[in-house]
């Protein structure tokens, strides 16, 4: 092989004084970075920033800093841009990176304040007083009718259409097992269980082991309908038709053969090595019509007893979209912005393509009030939901519900080091190899995941707390509650927010 | 055939309904209702567009007959009973179908089997494009498409696994056997088309072989059953000539991709 002309991006240091000769570290990296040579060897271009070895130095004498070599500086040529070059010219192949855009994009959440309470309105202590963060996901009546019986009991006339309770508007977005590992996803599941949330199955069935949570599960089903038969449907508590992703949108997944190992190929019914191949056009969906029949054809697999939701990427026509997904019967619609993350995507399409969230919840819970038809389907809302306030903010522009994925992981140990494509993450969340995979214990996974989404909860509690409401349905959709600096006046007409400064 | 005649019939049929008038909705309930009581043979008159017939429907046993045009997705996501068409289907029969058989004595729409997983469809007349797409198979299942006339174009695509099968009966001359793009993106499963490799277009993707007697061993039972669910005599079906297809890699799309 010839000799690359990319630098390492890290570089590995120990202190070999301190060093106790465990070789922990060597054991810990999943990339084979490490090796011994009477001491601790790097090789440095292997090594990929992910931080397992230092964490797991029981001596704490590993560094891994970010490779200090200088280039002379070009604003215009970015390191990035030389790098990508120099790895086209070697591979001549369309460059795949993982997880969410990492770019710096304008992140108009942080440019959005919430209102609080003062002197003329009263405020409310979480601590002391009951707050309703349960949320229903699906499709909602326009009116209700009720009887009222001879004796007084007054029932519900109106049949309701199916939504699930959820606990707090929290789910865990769309991670299948193939892309994850069954460790990651398992975690995912009892914590869900425990929370009263959901997780989701993504484009990947239903191992054994997960099955016992399918009652909490959204189940997916997309273009390679991987995994689906009428088991799977039934077995979940709602059915997704995955049509994008905000990571990628207008292009699919693509599970490569190697990492269809006999576990893998038995939860997506595919033969042992071949490629699991899920491309963006669906071919049976060329219209909000076609989407419709498949939309029906599940709800008749269920018997219209879950709802059924689409997925789709924030896109410039996102509004009008969702206008004819919930005409065409979706009981919600998950709107997955330009931020979001990924297992796998071309890092051309991660980092150009698609619009950010907070526009897309907006644009598309104002067409929806507009057109009279907010209330057919709820919007869960994601694409790098990165903290309570970022929640509360989604909930503000018009979200009924956020979807973590990153978050999820990075409580599983993900530092961001975006190498989930190669199936070697040594934190055992994105690979399938069971030294790896078997790093994470799910009952502790769970825990760690429950506890942050417990905590992003009681954050929530407090700010509705502070701003004087006690139910998050008194925040959905309440853009007074909103104020905005740095921001244009288009960009505010469409979020729907008044700049700070300007009072009710 | 007399009213009398008709009655007679599906009265040997078992439970017969009238789908005149009848919403999707309310015909499938009904559909639902009467196997989940444990019937097993029904029979569907004047049935005009509705879809989903047969969606998600298990049961081994499980016989309708269906005359008239059932609308999209006949047999979606269906787990093991047998539907025969007196009539043309439309669009998506057979979607992610797990197990069963779907017999259509007419002509049929666009992407039929999509997804599906087992069981078997039989076309008596042509069919549209995408025909066949995403099929795969899994363990034991082994799903087959027989079409008995010709197909549009996109047959086969993203194939993952199973048989499809072009018979090209009726065929006028001139008329082609299958469309353009020809199994686009396959990477697994078999395909037979009813032809010499010469009349075939070329596909730098697909292996192409001429098949003998003993090459057509595996898909000769399928061929009897689609032989005799339309009285077609199966020797004159068997003696071919048959062309064999199967992709020259599973994994088409490896080397399009870097590390970035």
């Amino acid at each position: 092989m010839s000799t690359s002309y990319i630098p390492p991006e890290f570089r590995w240091t120990n202190d070999n004084d301190a060093c106790c000769r465990c070789k922990r570290c060597i054991k810990q990296c999943g990339w084979g970075a490490l090796r011994w040579e009477n001491r601790v060897v790097a090789d440095q271009h292997k090594c990929v920033g992910c931080h397992r070895c230092e964490v797991f130095c029981p001596e704490s004498c590993i560094t891994v800093l970010p490779n200090p070599t200088y280039y002379r500086p070009n604003a215009n040529w970015t390191l990035r841009h030389r790098k990508n070059v120099y790895r086209q010219a070697e591979s001549g192949g369309v460059l795949l990176t993982g997880m969410g855009a990492d770019q710096d994009f304008p992140v108009l959440f942080d440019s959005l304040f919430l209102d609080a309470c003062q002197v003329t309105n009263p405020s409310i202590d979480p601590l002391r007083e009951p707050m309703e963060l349960r949320t229903y996901l699906g499709r909602k009546p326009e009116q209700v009718e009720v009887e009222v019986a001879a004796d007084g009991r007054v029932s519900l006339k109106t049949q309701l259409a199916p939504n699930y309770q959820l606990a707090f508007p929290i789910i865990f977005s769309p991670m299948s097992y193939g892309s994850i590992s069954l460790t990651a996803q398992k975690s995912l599941a009892m914590a869900a269980e425990e929370l009263g949330i959901l997780w989701n199955t993504g484009e990947g069935g239903l191992h054994e082991q997960v099955k016992p949570y399918a009652h909490c599960a959204i189940v997916q089903c997309a273009s390679g309908r991987f995994g689906v038969n009428i088991e799977y449907l039934n077995s979940g508590a709602a059915v997704e038709i995955k049509i994008g992703q905000g990571a990628k949108p207008g292009i699919g997944g693509h599970l490569p053969g190697e990492k269809v190992t006999a576990d893998v190929s038995t939860t997506r019914m595919i033969p042992i090595g071949s490629d699991a191949i899920s491309p963006a056009p669906q071919h049976d969906i060329y219209s909000i019509e076609d989407l419709r029949q498949l939309i029906f054809a599940l709800k008749e697999a269920v018997d219209y007893r879950k709802p059924v939701g689409v997925k789709i990427a924030a896109v410039h026509n996102v509004a009008a979209i969702a206008s004819g997904i919930v005409r065409a019967g979706a009981d919600y619609i998950y709107l997955d912005g330009v931020r979001g993350g990924t297992g796998a995507a071309p890092s051309v399409i991660r980092d150009n393509l698609g619009i950010p969230i907070e526009i897309a919840i907006a644009a598309v819970d104002q067409r929806l009030r507009e057109e009279g038809i907010r209330n057919q389907a709820s919007i869960i809302a994601a694409g790098s939901i990165r903290s309570s306030a970022d929640m509360a903010k989604a909930i503000a522009l018009g979200a009924d519900v956020v979807a973590v994925g990153t978050a999820a992981l990075l409580s599983l140990g993900c530092t961001l080091c975006q190498k989930c494509y190669t199936g070697r993450c040594s934190w055992g969340i994105t690979t399938q190899d069971p030294e790896l995979t078997r790093r994470i214990d799910p009952v502790w996974g769970a825990e760690r995941v429950a506890n942050l989404v417990q905590a992003w909860a009681a954050e929530l509690e407090e700010m509705l707390g502070a701003m004087g409401v006690n139910a998050v349905e008194s925040l959905r959709g309440s853009r007074e509650r909103l104020r905005a600096v740095g921001l244009d006046d288009q960009t505010l007409a469409i979020l729907g927010v008044k700049p700070a400064g300007v009072g009710a | 055939m007399t009213t009398t005649d008709q009655l007679e019939a599906d009265q040997q049929a078992g439970v017969v309904i009238d789908a005149a008038g009848l919403h999707y909705r309310d015909l499938n309930r009904r559909v639902r209702e009467l196997v989940a009581a444990g019937e097993t043979a029904l029979t569907l008159r004047n049935v005009r567009g509705q879809r989903y017939i047969g969606d998600g429907l298990k049961g081994k046993d499980v016989r309708i007959t269906i005359h008239g045009v059932p609308g999209g997705d006949l047999a979606a996501f269906m787990d093991g009973p047998t539907l025969e068409v007196f009539g043309n289907g439309q669009d998506a029969a057979c979607n992610t179908m797990n197990d069963g058989v779907v017999i259509i004595h007419g002509n049929a729409g666009d992407a039929l089997g999509y997804g599906m997983r087992g069981g078997s469809l039989f076309v008596r007349g042509d069919a549209g494009y995408r025909v066949g797409i995403h099929m795969k198979a899994y363990k034991t299942q082994i799903p087959a498409v027989v079409i008995g006339g010709c197909v549009g174009d996109f047959f086969g695509e993203y194939m993952a696994g199973g048989t499809l099968v072009v018979l090209g009966l009726d065929h006028k001359p001139g008329k082609r056997l299958v469309g353009d793009y020809l199994a686009s993106g396959i990477h697994g499963g078999e395909i037979f088309l009813r032809a010499t490799p010469d009349m075939l277009p070329k596909a730098p993707y697909l292996s192409v072989e001429p098949v003998g007697a003993d090459g057509l061993k595996a898909l000769t039972p399928r061929l009897r059953a689609f032989a005799e669910a339309f009285s077609l005599d199966a020797e004159e079906l068997l003696t071919g000539p048959f062309t064999r297809l199967t992709p020259i890699s599973h994994r088409p799309f490896a080397a399009k991709y870097a590390p970035a």
